[in-house]
């Protein structure tokens, strides 16, 4: 089958703004986008510029805009497609772009430094493992499927409005360590996101849960923070 | 640009990232990686990281080390192995404290499962040693050294690619290393490195490794005159999805899945009795490909079925939900109903840059090192795997090895300053390199080399080969390699030029390529994954011994040297399961 993609092309080294510029392919329903894209550079452009890695949906090289939804290239497959055979392809919103498909994410993971993404723990550690409830763990599970692929705080309405906002993937980050057992640090975790630019920038859009490729339940999580943070203020008036 | 540090590592990685953490607060660290740290292939690892923690049933870590020397046909260093498994409760403990979110059983322990070749009891039953987090093992501890080395603020230099070492008078002291968003040299001058650059899966067509995994350190370091190691055992999982080669995780055996041929038929049980599905890879990858021989593929094609219909949903979403995800995305497959297509994909070199246990790099067989050089991870031979790895033991041996080496390279800097940079700009030699290939005006392009070289390496030196074949891939390979100096550069930007790194990386895949060749050539014994039809047998008279590889120009092959193996336990015997 013959496809079309129309990508978006942005060469600072010459270009003042980004344009399209289309290729054509033959392409199999299985084909994942990513093996056209590559295919585009080995066998037609090779100054097509755009990051992937593991090609399964495990790094979060590749997120960016296939037909106006925000995709991971590796893990979308011709087929998934009905207009099987037009594509346009776009870097992803929020972020600057650096080369065509290649946008700067260092804002991005200045955000996710800045919740404090580690464990603290006051406690002495035992000699063996800590014990942790099982249940404990299934609770903050769906977090530890993130990637830091940034789809979700690409699509965040809320992001794109407000760059102070720390976006979904940052909070879920939170939400990870805040319901974590094993970490001791759940107040002052609470109150540095109490914010407007912290768990209360969330407005319940779910654009982040509607595009996150690992199937995360973010909007969902991040309820769960602002409950912490309302049961906190209750006890504590 | 110019960087000074006190150390340099290559590769953000697990093993990159454990040495960072053990060379503390008081170094100067800066880390490169040529893909976003958290992009790295250990993001990748799913099934687990054995320890004899004996949180399911009774274990030891003398049955650990007795099963990584048996599943390594003997050939793994003892020594070495002894560090590894004695090491592996440590390992798991300082893991779980810095916070790895580990599956826990009901009283709240690390939870641990079955795995390929780990048994009880010198061999007696299979054995639950595989400590996981779902099937996402290797991407949460990743995740957690990575935020470890952030709260550490230890300097990351992502999207960095090394080209060349800095050595001077047999001593390293730095790297250079290319920007990819500017196209810019930098330079790291530094009292140490380390390489962590991981795995070279990529010169096999079918593979489960990331297009990152282009072995850049080990053929980096061999050109610079480090010796690699037992290059021709390289790992065929045997379960990677049909004609994708994404990997479908042991751990689907280990939870209970089976394997079955075209008859319906579980063959494992024919050829590994006592452990059947959980036979060690070398083996489970020639018994399916035998199957297939014999006619047994589904529908006559080549591969067999991975059935774990019969485990339940609940295991599935809990321990088996990535790869669940995977066989539905790219084999149209829902795994509770209907068994995953599957056949033997590349997946792990157990040779690399030779090292010894405090990952100093070596220079040939007589302990003869290049100061300041270590490796650690999947790109260097200790050598714990020997001839085959067992599932779990390379996460485990990239964090013992990492940490190891990070504490040798602390012990190291302290005893030396900054080695004297002689005036000449120590990126010259790189920059002549890049301009050279910018101006080619040859008629080759990468692409296609890659390819070739991708179908010979499989057609004919993966799981079975001959003698015969492999003296055709030597002079295959060295056409190939003449046909690389003929490669232009089509993008002549600077901004995330692929088309420059993508000529680079085939170059050291070639490298590789034909070293592995070589050592499957000059092996005329069946060990471990490296079988040899025309000599099917193992042959510990005259191969019980490590191959080495040294440099000899871009226009020779190899030279090749065998190095003694060190048994100090268990003497070899017959492989049986
Ligand atoms: C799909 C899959 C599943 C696996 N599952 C398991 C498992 O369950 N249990 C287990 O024990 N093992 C497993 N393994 C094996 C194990 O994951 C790897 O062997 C191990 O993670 C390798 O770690 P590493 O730190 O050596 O290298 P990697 O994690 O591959 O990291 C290499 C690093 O080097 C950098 N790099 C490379 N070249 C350059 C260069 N030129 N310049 C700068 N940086 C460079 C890369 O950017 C990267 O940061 C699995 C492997 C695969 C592929
Ligand atoms: S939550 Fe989902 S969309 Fe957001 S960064 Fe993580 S994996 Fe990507
Ligand atoms: S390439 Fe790794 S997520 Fe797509």
């Amino acid at each position: 089958m013959k496809s079309t993609f129309i990508i978006y092309r942005f060469d600072p080294a010459v270009d003042s703004e980004g344009h399209y510029q289309e290729y054509s392919l033959e392409t199999a329903p299985t084909d994942k986008i990513l093996d056209c894209l590559n295919r585009i550079r080995w066998e037609q452009d090779p100054t097509l510029a755009y990051r992937f890695s593991c090609a399964h949906g495990i790094c979060g090289s590749d997120a960016m805009m296939i037909n106006g939804r925000i995709e991971l290239a590796c893990q979308k497959l011709i087929r998934d497609f009905k207009t099987a055979n037009n594509f346009v392809i776009e870097p992803l919103p929020l972020f600057n772009v650096v080369k065509d498909l290649v946008v700067d994410m260092n804002p991005f993971f200045e955000k996710h430094r800045h919740v404090r993404p580690y464990l603290i723990s006051d406690l002495d550690e035992p000699e063996r493992e800590r014990l942790q409830e099982a249940e404990n763990q299934r609770f903050f599970e769906p977090a530890l499927r993130c990637i830091l692929c940034a789809s979700c705080t690409a699509a965040c309405p809320i992001s794109r409005a407000n760059p102070d906002y720390l976006g979904p993937a940052a909070l879920l980050r939170s939400f990870r360590y805040i319901f974590d057992s094993r970490d001791t640090a759940t107040g002052s975790r609470l109150a540095q996101i109490d914010t407007d630019d912290g768990v209360w920038g969330c407005k319940t859009m779910w654009w982040c849960t509607d595009v996150c490729p690992k199937g995360i339940p973010v909007t969902k999580c991040l309820g769960q923070i602002k409950r912490l943070v309302r049961e906190k203020q209750k006890t504590e008036s | 640009m110019n960087h000074q540090y006190d150390v340099v590592i290559v590769g953000a990685g697990l093993a990159g990232l454990r040495a960072a953490i053990e060379l503390g607060e008081d170094t100067r660290t800066a880390i490169i990686s040529k893909v976003f740290a958290t992009r790295s292939h250990s993001g990748a690892a799913q099934g687990g990281i054995g320890a004899a923690l004996g949180n399911e049933e009774e274990d030891h870590w003398k049955w650990h080390m007795f099963d990584t020397v048996k599943g390594s046909d003997y050939l793994a260093d003892q020594d070495a192995v002894e560090i590894l498994t004695k090491d592996a409760p440590r390992t798991i403990y300082e893991l779980e404290h810095m916070g790895v979110p580990f599956n826990r059983t009901e009283e709240g322990r690390i939870a641990q499962r079955a795995f390929g070749g780990h048994t009880s009891n010198f061999g007696k039953a299979a054995i639950k040693r595989a400590c996981f987090a779902a099937d996402r093992t290797g991407r949460v501890i990743l995740d957690t050294l990575w935020e470890k080395c952030l709260q550490r603020g230890i300097d990351f230099f992502n999207e960095y690619q090394i080209m060349n070492l800095t050595v001077r008078d047999g001593r390293c002291c730095g790297v250079t290393a290319y920007e990819l968003a500017s196209g810019t040299l930098h330079h790291f001058h530094s009292k140490a490195v380390l390489l962590a650059t991981g795995g070279a899966g990529k010169i096999f067509r079918t593979s489960s490794n990331a297009f990152a995994s282009t072995g850049d350190g080990m053929a980096i370091a061999f050109r610079a005159g480090a010796a690699l190691e037992d290059m021709e055992f390289v790992q065929f999982h045997p379960t990677g999805i049909y004609k994708l080669g994404i990997l479908i995780s042991e751990a689907v055996r280990g939870e209970g899945g089976i394997l079955r041929n075209s008859e319906g038929e579980r063959f494992m049980e024919r050829y590994a009795p006592t452990i059947k599905d959980l036979a060690p890879r070398d083996m489970v990858s020639r018994c399916i490909l035998r199957e297939i021989r014999d006619g047994k593929g589904i529908d006559g094609k080549d591969y067999v079925f991975l059935d774990l219909t019969h485990l339940g949903e609940e295991v599935i979403s809990s321990k088996l939900a990535e790869i669940s995800g995977f066989a539905r995305t790219y084999a149209g497959v829902d795994v509770t109903k209907e068994p995953i297509p599957v056949q033997p994909t590349c997946h792990y070199m157990m040779g690399g840059i030779a090292t010894d246990t405090d990952g100093r790099v070596m220079v040939d067989n007589q302990d003869h090192t290049i100061s300041g050089l270590y490796a650690a991870g999947e790109c260097a031979c200790v050598s714990v795997h020997g001839a085959n790895r067992l599932g779990c033991n390379s996460l485990l041996d990239v964090l013992v090895y990492g940490r190891r080496a990070g504490r040798s390279i602390r012990r190291y800097i302290h005893t030396i300053g900054l080695p004297p940079l002689s005036g000449d700009d120590p990126t010259a030699e790189t920059a002549a390199q890049i301009a050279a290939l910018m101006e080619s005006t040859g008629r080759e392009r990468s692409g296609a080399i890659r390819s070739e070289m991708q179908k010979i390496m499989m057609d004919d030196v993966s799981v079975f080969r001959r003698g015969e074949t492999l003296v055709k891939v030597m002079e295959k390979l060295r056409l190939l390699k003449e046909r690389c100096g003929q490669i232009s550069i089509q993008d002549k930007g600077r901004c995330f030029n692929r088309d420059l790194l993508d000529a680079l990386e085939v170059g050291y895949m070639l490298d590789l390529a034909e070293a592995i060749t070589l050592g499957a050539l000059n092996r005329d014994e069946s060990r471990g994954a490296h079988f040899r039809e025309d000599c099917p047998d193992r042959d510990d008279e005259h191969w019980l011994v490590h191959s080495l590889f040294c440099y000899a120009g871009p226009k020779a092959a190899p030279q090749f040297l065998t190095k003694s193996v060190k048994i100090t336990d268990f003497e070899p015997k017959e492989r049986k399961y």
